[in-house]
């Protein structure tokens, strides 16, 4: 009876599955206030890709729980942020990269998420460069925040558009932990 | 005629084409003065700068404004779709782009239509949307550096900032993660990866390793990696074979790093002018 036991248990995790929806925004960074939004409010959500049919090569989207889909959409409706389509999933997305690499240069201290790189002059706070990345925004952003101290600069979560854009906001965000903006 | 294509950042700039200037402050396209001096006027300036100094006409530089809202970079897919077969392009570089599956297809079944294929580069955005969708073989050399060799390297990341973090964390070893790039066909027969060591291979097979002379602080400044980009684009489009022209590239942006005394905060600009001098002593290096 071992194949039935199976069958049974497949049947379980689909229905628990089922659960959680995707909320799919046209923009990366559209999520990144998204998240925010619902963390606050104490919501169980991850950040993750879409699924195939929504994706161009530089996508986000967030899972939610899906009983409480009404209330998010609502909520996210009446602060500008509601999502392009919602949609029940079956399987889970890949997380966008968290880890960072710093290194420090004395005066300098550089930090990396995945493809972006940040670099900050210890003692003025001025961010002196910014690396890496492949979408158009990486050079909007640079000729937006570099030359400007940390707590001056504009946040690439709200003026860029791209994945690269939300890699750089998590370094921007390490390096102000660690340094201070 | 080497075509440079990609997104500036300059907000509703319209599609331009044509030959590229350069100026006292940057580069100049069909008039337009595109004075920003990192991503692809950077990479840009390098490829004038290489093809002036070996002898090849000036690139042609194909540009429309996108601050990342996709509209110039859908632009920039749709003439090249469009007209592609009718230009005369023998080497074509794609640089910064938003990342679309289905218009990047488009010009690969327009180049797959061509009598006379152009020589194919490309970097940063241009190559993540060649990888993820699963295209890396109609091109001939991809220009990673560390963080986007990882995520060659990884076949279900759809961009780097999807890198599984096991692979992330195999940065120290590089050579592994070019041999799952190449494993995972995700990268074309020649790259160039930028890193404290720059790798040129070929075929999965590490050609050339160059680590020397290292320059520390090259790494946090923006745009280093585009000048690598440019100054391939313009030895391929002077006659160097793919590997040559990476060999090059690679010893000629180190000694331009030395001439220019870096700090963590230099800007880009700064080493470009040293960049006609380093190729020189560079093509010495590589010629023996």
């Amino acid at each position: 009876m071992k194949w039935f036991k199976k069958d049974k248990k497949t049947d379980e995790d689909k229905k628990e599955s089922v659960t959680r929806g995707l909320l799919i925004f046209a923009h990366p960074t559209t999520v990144i206030a998204v998240e925010e939004v619902l963390r606050d409010e104490g919501y169980d959500i991850r950040v993750v890709s879409p699924p195939p049919q929504y994706r161009t090569g530089c996508d986000l989207s967030v899972e939610f729980p899906l009983s409480e889909e009404a209330t998010i959409t609502g909520m996210l409706k009446t602060i500008g942020l509601a999502p392009m389509d919602v949609m029940p999933i079956t399987s889970k997305g890949m997380e966008p990269l968290r880890f960072i690499r710093k290194k420090d240069f004395g005066d300098y201290l550089m930090v990396r998420a995945a493809n972006m790189k940040i670099t900050v002059d210890k003692r003025t706070k001025v961010i002196v460069n910014i690396s890496g990345g492949g979408c158009p925004d990486v050079p909007h952003l640079a000729t937006e925040m570099l030359g400007k101290r940390l707590r001056d600069a504009p946040n690439p979560g709200e003026i860029g558009f791209s994945l690269c854009a939300y890699s750089l906001n998590t370094a921007r965000e390490e390096i102000i932990r660690l340094i201070g903006g | 005629m080497l075509l440079l294509a990609g997104a500036v950042p300059v907000d509703k700039l319209p599609l331009i084409i044509g030959k590229i200037e350069l100026t006292d402050q940057g580069i100049k396209i069909e008039g337009n003065d595109l004075n920003i001096n990192r991503g692809f006027e950077a990479m840009a300036t390098s490829a004038y700068l290489t093809c002036m100094e070996f002898g090849a006409e000036a690139p042609h530089g194909l540009i429309a404004g996108d601050i990342g809202k996709r509209d110039g970079s859908e632009k920039v897919y749709e003439y090249l779709s469009d007209n592609l077969p009718t230009l005369g392009v023998s080497v074509l570089t794609l640089h910064y782009i938003m990342p679309d599956l289905k218009r990047n297809k488009k010009i690969l079944e327009s180049i797959a239509s061509m009598e006379n294929k152009p020589f194919m580069i490309a970097d940063a955005g241009s190559m993540y949307v060649a990888k993820t969708g699963g295209d890396a073989g109609c091109y001939d050399i991809f220009t990673p550096d560390l963080g986007e060799v990882a995520f060659l390297a990884d076949e279900k990341a759809d961009h780097p900032t999807y890198t599984r973090g096991f692979i992330f964390h195999m940065e120290n070893n590089v050579p592994e993660l070019i041999r799952m790039a190449y494993a995972a066909k995700n990268v074309p027969r020649t790259i160039f990866v930028k890193g404290e060591t720059d790798y040129i291979c070929q075929d999965g097979e590490i050609l050339k390793a160059i680590d020397q002379p290292c320059v520390d602080a090259m790494e946090p400044i923006g745009g280093t990696g585009d000048l690598i980009t440019g100054m391939i684009s313009g030895l391929v489009s002077a006659g160097k074979p793919a590997a040559e022209a990476c060999m090059i590239a690679g010893h000629a942006n180190r000694i331009a790093g030395m001439l220019t005394k870096p700090t963590p905060a230099t800007q880009v600009q700064d080493i470009l002018k040293h960049l006609p001098e380093a190729l020189r002593e560079a093509a010495k290096i590589v010629a023996g």
